[in-house]
């Protein structure tokens, strides 16, 4: 049965296949006409399709439980993708390397002379209290001055169709591996399209990623020994860490593989003998990396490596203390940061927010918490926030105690009702809340993926899309319209 | 290569050989029983022995039948040598291999750890149970032909060869180990025709019905059928051969003198050996002989290139084994 358009309806939201007049909106053109002819019943087929190819591909995720250890689970992917016009994509794509050419400019002010501060526009109070401030980086200068290598940053679309940052992601973002694998399903199961639209490839990355992590190496004259540093097959995203470094061709390492010798430099046991290690990209915490400098019962990380690191022995992606920019409150300071480093104009905005450790700000938070969004400034995965408009009072009660005990540790925003995608749920198609992860890549260069990792909100109306908290995942089409 | 990676992939390959082998083992001892006279069956408790689990089989205090013994050696989770048990470890180690290992390789393998599991009620069916096993069997083939077919032969193929050959000479040492076990007076006359059948099943297990009548050209003897099966230089499962592969794979690796050492020691052991003289217990002993060498050969392997880690750092995926299983030496799965 062909898709009834008329009966799909997202009032008040932006849809981002669906235009405000019900027809399809430019870059979803093919793929409307396309799922019309289909029908529901054979999306349905597709999707099983899909599902079966996830699962006999591995393609898996871990979850925790508090008896069981960790379970696998298969990934979630919805298979109607989500579409962007190239053109969109170039002016988001341009914001995002502005975006995180400020950060990392600031990352390295931080470290040395700290201008922003002294020049007033930042106060010093925010890097004193910042737990991903890491006091043993000051002084270090790393390779090209670059501290956050890989970026995920958070975009999502309001109803009025403006598209925000909603946070950057830059200790360990994950997501990327899934974003390729995504399109490797959808490839499977939607062949046709491929050869009917102009869709850009997003396959490049693990060869971008190598590239730019072998070109941080501290002999740049051999052909350096890259290696990607994983806690271990118990970490929720073990999966993408096998998967990056065997696109790479990369070892994937443990921290009890490796050793810091007496010449200060990294070495891994190999079945041949002790070998040099140049970089390491690490998934990895900082607070794990190495026991004599951060928390000294990590198991996980190498006794020594901060040592190598700012010594210039090894490189570290990304950098220790790049953290201290993946704070919810540093994040509000961003476009302040694009014009005083750049001198240029924010392309993205971001989302409008009030500090909470600012008294007045403070004020108009609790007067009007049942509207807004109030989260900790160093939580990731949807943890410890609260929903206003979804609250109880006792829920706002409690939550107004904890604001007034640490303010400094909260920010709040307005509810921005995400924009939609088509998804596919028992047999009929309807609108689901979405985001998008795009990854930025820094070094000598800048590379941003075409698109990035859409996460979609599986319940009817749910702004949760952390695939930790049943949210699911699509692929991202950048498709070109003029091409 | 990462000397932890060397260790994993060596016991995936270990896992999988033994899941393999063990669905071999439980074949061979169901058609031998059907050949069986009445009267001369001991059943299927020498199959516990053989794999070196007594000591877990006898704290579950379970039935020695059949029933309850099939599913030991298939199901049992706390069983370390059942079936399912084994492709847990494979599957396991494969996880952490999956920056190594053909893409392929994992899915095959995932694949068929769900289906295995999903299947297990047909494999504790007497009648359904052959087919099972062969199933078992056939995926193990076919994933060894997807890493032959693509893996480079690197440190991380050496090591898979490694435990491959190594379990596989010490499986088949245990399969001939039934046959011991499963025949009474071995001079008796009026066994005869049974001897002949019997060790035509144990050949069979092997897949090695064929390559032995077309290398000896003779009808199928107790004698022959040993040599053919520990000590013929051409078949891929005598247990020679897999020494000699061992052999092959230790030449290309930096460091191996001492297990070359080592090695020799159980070449020269399986050369000089005479099957002629051997009464069923004289047999057994040797089988036990053997299997002690190869386990140095293992305790070499693992001194030379894998990580030497405190007691408890050890990877989650190594299988703790007990200590002694009755009268056969336990199927070795600690790294120490």
């Amino acid at each position: 049965m062909r898709i009834d358009w008329t009966s799909y309806s997202a009032p008040g939201l932006h849809d981002e296949l669906v235009g405000p007049g019900g027809g399809a909106r430019v870059a979803g053109r093919a793929l409307s006409r396309y799922l019309t002819e289909l029908g529901g019943a054979e999306i349905g087929v597709r999707q099983q399709a899909a599902e079966l190819a996830i699962k006999a591909m591995g393609i898996t995720f871990t979850v925790y439980h508090e008896q069981g250890g960790s379970i696998d689970r298969s990934w979630p992917l919805d298979i109607i993708p989500r579409t962007i016009a190239r053109k969109e994509w170039n002016r988001i794509e341009a914001g995002l390397r502005q975006r995180v050419a400020a950060i990392n400019r600031f990352i390295d002010d931080i470290y040395h002379e700290q201008r922003i501060i002294a020049d007033g526009l930042l106060p010093i109070s925010i890097i004193a209290s910042s737990r991903n401030f890491r006091p043993n980086c000051m002084g270090v200068s790393p390779p090209a001055r670059c501290w956050a290598h890989i970026c995920g940053s958070d975009l999502i679309r309001g109803a009025d169709g403006t598209v925000y940052v909603l946070e950057d992601n830059l200790r360990v973002p994950s997501g990327v591996s899934y974003m390729i694998e995504n399109r490797q399903v959808v490839k499977r199961v939607f062949p046709e399209l491929f050869d009917s639209a102009v869709i850009l490839p997003v396959d490049d990355y693990p060869a971008q990623l190598y590239d730019m992590l072998a070109a941080l190496s501290p002999r740049p004259q051999d052909r350096p020994e890259v290696v990607v540093l994983t806690p271990g097959i118990y970490n929720s995203a073990y999966f993408e860490h096998a998967y990056l470094a065997r696109q790479m061709g990369c070892e994937l390492v443990e921290g009890r593989d490796l050793t810091v010798a007496d010449d200060g430099c990294v070495y891994m046991q190999t079945t041949r003998g002790a070998q040099r290690v140049d970089v390491i990209y690490r998934r990895i915490d900082d607070d794990f990396l190495d026991p004599e400098a951060f928390r000294a019962d990590s198991t996980l990380g190498v006794p020594g490596l901060m040592r190598a690191w700012a010594g210039g022995k090894v490189a570290l992606a990304n950098a220790p203390g790049a953290g201290v920019a993946d704070d919810k409150l540093v994040y509000t300071y961003v476009p302040d940061m694009i014009r005083y480093y750049l001198d240029e104009t924010p392309i993205l905005p971001n989302v409008p927010s009030w500090r909470c450790g600012e008294p007045k700000e403070l004020e108009h938070v609790l007067a009007n918490l049942e509207s807004l969004v109030v989260k900790p400034v160093d939580g990731s995965g949807g943890y410890g926030m609260l929903m206003g408009p979804m609250s109880s009072q006792r829920e706002r009660a409690q939550f107004a105690t904890q604001l007034k005990c640490a303010p400094r540790n909260f920010i709040a925003q307005p509810v921005i009702t995400l924009s939609t995608v088509p998804t596919f749920v028992g047999d009929r198609l309807e609108p689901r809340h979405v985001d998008l992860r795009p990854f930025i890549l820094s070094g000598p260069s800048t590379y941003v993926t075409t698109g990035g990792l859409t996460r979609v909100a599986l319940r009817k109306g749910s702004l949760v899309v952390n695939s930790s908290q049943g949210g699911g995942s699509k692929d991202t089409w950048i498709v070109d319209t003029e091409g | 290569m990462l000397a932890r990676v060397a260790e994993n992939i060596y016991w995936l390959a270990r896992y999988l050989e033994r899941a393999e082998n063990t669905a071999r083992l439980i074949s061979v001892n169901a058609n031998l029983l059907l050949d069986l006279q009445r009267g001369y069956e001991l059943g299927w408790l020498p199959l516990v022995d053989i794999t070196g689990s007594r000591h877990v089989f006898d704290a579950q205090k379970r039935r020695s039948d059949e029933r309850e013994i099939v599913e030991f050696l298939l199901a049992d989770a706390e069983n370390p040598g059942s079936i399912s048990a084994s492709l847990n470890s494979a599957r396991e180690n494969a996880r952490t291999l999956r920056d190594i290992l053909p893409t392929e390789a994992w899915e095959i393998l995932n694949e068929f750890f769900q289906e295995f599991t999903a299947q297990l009620p047909a494999g504790l069916n007497r009648r359904t149970r052959y087919e099972f096993l062969k199933r078992i069997v056939l995926v193990s083939q076919t994933l060894a032909g997807v890493l032959d077919g693509t893996m480079s032969r690197t440190d991380a193929y050496t090591f898979m060869l490694l435990g491959r050959n190594l379990e596989r000479a010490d499986m088949t040492s245990r399969i001939v180990d039934v046959r011991s076990a499963q025949i009474l007076p071995a001079a008796t006359s009026d066994l005869g025709p049974f001897q002949t059948i019997q060790w035509i099943s144990v050949l069979r297990s092997l897949s090695g019905q064929h390559m032995y009548r077309q290398t000896r050209r003779a009808r199928v003897s107790r004698v022959e059928s040993l040599d053919f099966v520990l000590r013929d230089e051409e078949f891929p499962r005598s247990c020679l051969f897999c020494l000699r592969q061992i052999e092959l794979c230790l030449r290309t690796l930096t460091r191996s003198s001492g297990v070359l050492d080592t090695l020799a020691g159980a070449h020269r052991f399986l050369s000089q050996a005479s099957f002629a003289q051997l009464d069923q217990e004289g047999l057994h002993q040797l089988i036990d002989h053997l299997q002690v060498y190869l386990i140095g050969v293992h305790a070499s392997i693992a001194q030379a290139y894998f990580p030497a880690l405190p007691g408890n750092a050890r990877s989650p995926m190594r299988q703790s084994q007990g200590q002694d299983g009755g009268s056969t030496l336990p199927l070795f799965a600690d790294g120490h």
